[in-house]
């Protein structure tokens, strides 16, 4: 039954678990973190997929010899070099906001996740070092020496995301270092580094990256197609970046769940807020839409309940015991209708990703030809947009999920946080700074793709 | 191990001076070199030359906050509270420099290339600054590890004022230097005579800053001063004086290649003057490099993993700048303001 009441908690909830659970400043910071992430990490998953995407085509075009591909490869490849040299600097900015925001962390921590960072910044320098002999090395290198050129470009691209994700899985699965008398003693470097949660969400981000990248790209080609621009540049950019994209989202599927067990292992409550369950529950059902009331600790509202769903999922049993929120006192459960929500959009767009993507090989496969309705290539341009939506809602889920800590179970965020003040007027700055950037960005893009693809091919 | 460490920081630092300092220096120049057809020159060349490398250069950044927060998180911790707001205001300069010159590649009209010009050499000329004012904040001890808190003065001193200003000299003098041997190997004799003579008032004026920078810190930096004009940190100011004056006599007499060197050597003696300088302190007065030190399991990790990472990174790196330098990934030199006439092609400049 639909109770009108529901929508008012519902309203409450919201803004009271961002406003009343955490230190006015640490919302701020966590603002101006999360602001900062956001920007970053559509960028991160071009560096990931894109040097693959490109190198796939430049092999083509070594073994054809067909200038249209070339004129592919050497265009992604430009379109990779910017959006990496814009990655350096919101990654720089990241990591300055690792001090800048959250100095206590950094103070107690730095020692035992380090090493991470000091990987990634090796990895980063080939990184950088090899996409600028790759991109202006065109027409200028011995043909096979520049192709060997991009390889670490990939590599390190992986090494990369392997490192930044170590840290990421660390602070929710922390380990490698004693608490004694309050004071965080015998760093463990590896054993933090290769923590419990580094290997599902590495595979699961890295996943991510081939889908939000590969039906970015394919979205941009699909709009080509619609438009008539079928010869093979075209088509070619099409085939490839979907092919990439739609091998990697059914694959997410399974990975989500491997993912989602490990969640259950070792993070129950983050598990329980992504499905609002309040109670501990054996042979719990798996609740759509409703509202999560704090109050009762549980799902009001309209929603669909699916029995024994639950169970299955979190530990491949339907008469499992789940965890639920009631476990841990009130100030340590993240806010659930966030993360419920968040959680629950993912699930649906990768669900819905993996149709698109499973259509497009089966056509393929069966019939040798693209698909040709045009509700297809429809799709393929809303499917890059809401690809990027399921990457931030899987981070929301993740990071949201993990409060009210930084570091799981024994740093609270409010203790973590800088004493300065005015991060309000930072994050004001800090937004329009990114929304000149993402425009710049867009329309350096636009500006790039209006050249015909011939040009790439003139001669110096 | 600890030691070590701040060895890493310092090369990364000094890498990070010589080569990121330059492309801030080359923003330098683009901001001075006058009108639309009067700097389309100078402004093309800055282009052409630091396109493919400033984003290798300026990785040299990370490396530098990676290791030190790793191997030194309380201090870490500490100079980013307490300098927060210089650094804020760097950070907000590292995102306009890169977007901006990233853009500017891509500008299609004059007005465009003016727009995001501005930008990136307006933010090239600030953002050392900052840099260099946060960095007098902790050179002169004004980092408080016990209780930090952000204060003006750390970085709106007399110290970091002088090193904030000496940082952008730097890096123009280092430009400019680079530049004119780019120049050569492009052929292109009216940026050679340009550009030398750049580097030299440049680097007569940096000269000058620098002298003027040590009486400042005699007063205000005393500690440092003393260090750096006795022992190992006095044989390190020589050592960068006569560098400096080496790369005036080299650059006078035209042979730019050496010069690169010297100049670089010259900047990079400085901030070996620190290090040594301030030993055994980090943050003097406050910390000593061993309290400040992670454990060393740590530092050990840290240092092996590195290290092992070097053994990639400088073939790497040797391997990038030895095409840049023999001119394989050189594009095609084109006066900024060419680009929009009618004439001109304009799809030759890949990013």
């Amino acid at each position: 039954m639909f109770d009108p009441g529901v929508l008012v908690v519902a309203a409450e909830q919201v803004t009271g678990a961002l406003g009343d659970n955490a230190a006015p400043d640490a919302l701020e910071a966590r603002r101006m973190q999360a602001l900062s992430l956001g920007v970053h990490i559509p960028l991160v998953c071009f560096g990931i997929a894109f040097p693959a995407m490109f190198l796939f085509v430049h092999g083509l075009y070594l073994r054809t010899g067909h200038a249209h591909y070339k004129a592919l490869a050497k265009r992604w490849s430009k379109v990779a070099l910017i959006l990496f040299a814009v990655g350096v600097v919101t990654g720089t900015i990241l990591s300055f906001e690792f001090g800048l925001l959250w100095p206590d962390f950094m103070a107690t921590f730095g020692d035992v996740f380090g090493l991470a960072f000091g990987l990634e910044g090796v990895s980063f320098f080939v990184e950088a070092i090899f996409i600028a002999i790759y991109v202006y090395g065109w027409d200028r290198l011995p043909e096979r020496t520049h192709f060997l050129t991009g390889i670490p470009v990939v590599i390190a691209g992986f090494a990369g995301s392997f490192n930044v994700i170590a840290v990421n899985g660390w602070m929710n699965n922390p380990q490698g270092f004693d608490v004694v008398g309050g004071q965080v003693t015998d760093p463990k470097p590896w054993t933090a580094l290769l923590n419990g949660n580094l290997w599902h969400e590495l595979v699961h981000m890295y996943t991510a990256g081939y889908i939000v990248a590969g039906f970015i790209v394919a979205g941009v080609y699909a709009h080509a197609h619609l438009r008539g621009k079928r010869d093979a540049y075209h088509r070619t950019g099409l085939v490839v970046a979907l092919s990439f994209a739609a091998l990697a989202a059914p694959a997410q599927l399974v990975i989500g769940d491997w993912a989602g067990r490990q969640v259950a292992e070792h993070q129950p409550v983050k598990l329980a807020a992504m499905e609002g369950l309040g109670q501990t529950t054996k042979d719990a059902p798996f609740t759509i839409g409703g509202f999560y009331d704090a109050e009762r600790n549980e799902v009001r509202g309209p929603k669909i309940e699916i029995p024994y769903l639950l169970s299955i999922l979190a530990w491949h049993d339907p008469t499992a015991t789940v965890q639920g929120l009631a476990t841990v006192p009130e100030e340590d459960r993240p806010p659930v209708n966030i993360v419920r929500y968040a959680f629950h959009t993912m699930v649906a767009i990768g669900s819905g990703l993996a149709l698109l993507g499973t259509v497009f090989v089966l056509t393929l496969w069966r019939r040798k030809r693209l698909p040709r309705t045009v509700w297809f290539y429809r799709a393929l341009m809303a499917a890059g947009p809401l690809a990027l939506v399921a990457l931030i809602a899987g981070w929301i889920t993740t990071e949201v999920g993990r409060q009210p800590w930084i570091v799981y179970e024994v740093m609270r965020v409010e203790d973590s946080v800088t004493g300065n003040d005015n991060l309000e007027l930072a994050f004001t700055v800090l937004v329009l700074v990114y929304v000149g950037l993402a425009s710049a960005v867009v329309w350096l893009l636009r500006r790039l793709s209006a050249r015909p693809p011939e040009t790439e091919l003139a001669k110096r | 191990m600890a030691e070590i460490c701040l060895g890493l920081i310092v090369l990364g630092l000094t890498a990070y001076a010589v080569l990121g300092g330059a492309d801030f220096g080359s923003g330098f120049w683009d901001l001075t070199a006058g009108g639309d057809a009067r700097g389309g020159r100078v402004r093309g060349m800055v282009q052409r030359s630091m396109s493919p490398v400033w984003e290798a250069n300026h990785v040299w950044l990370i490396f530098v906050l990676v290791i030190t927060w790793t191997a030194f998180p309380v201090a870490f911790g500490a100079i980013f509270e307490t300098l927060a707001v210089p650094l804020f205001l760097a950070a907000l300069g590292i995102i306009m420099r890169g977007t901006a010159f990233v853009l500017r590649g891509q500008a299609a009209t004059m007005n465009e290339a003016r727009f995001l010009g501005a930008g990136f050499a307006i933010s090239s000329v600030l953002l050392p600054f900052f840099l260099g004012a946060a960095l007098g904040g902790v050179v002169s001890g004004r980092v408080d590890v016990d209780a930090p808190a952000a204060s003006a003065d750390a970085w709106l001193n007399e110290t970091s004022i002088a090193i904030g200003i000496l940082a952008v000299l730097t890096g123009a003098y280092l430009s400019a230097v680079y530049m004119a041997g780019d120049a050569r190997r492009a052929g292109l004799p009216d940026l050679v005579k340009a550009f030398r003579a750049r580097a030299l008032g440049a680097g007569a004026v940096t000269g000058a800053a620098a002298a003027g920078a040590l009486l400042v810190l005699r007063s205000d930096a005393r500690p440092l001063f003393d260090g750096l004009t006795s022992g190992s940190g006095l044989v390190a100011v020589i050592v960068s004086a006569l560098a400096g004056l080496a790369t005036f006599a080299l650059v006078w007499t035209e042979r730019f290649e050496p010069a690169r060197f010297t100049a670089a050597a010259a900047v990079g003696a400085t901030i070996v003057g620190w290090w040594v300088a301030t030993r055994p302190d980090l943050l003097p007065g406050e910390i000593t490099i061993d309290e400040a030190a992670a454990p060393d399991a740590t530092l050990t990790a840290l240092v092996v993993s590195v290290g092992l990472g070097m053994l990639i990174l400088i073939p790497s790196l040797i391997y990038l700048y030895r095409l840049v330098l023999r001119g394989t990934l050189d594009q095609a030199y084109e006066p900024l303001d060419q680009r929009f006439r009618p004439l001109s092609s304009g799809d030759e400049d890949p990013a």
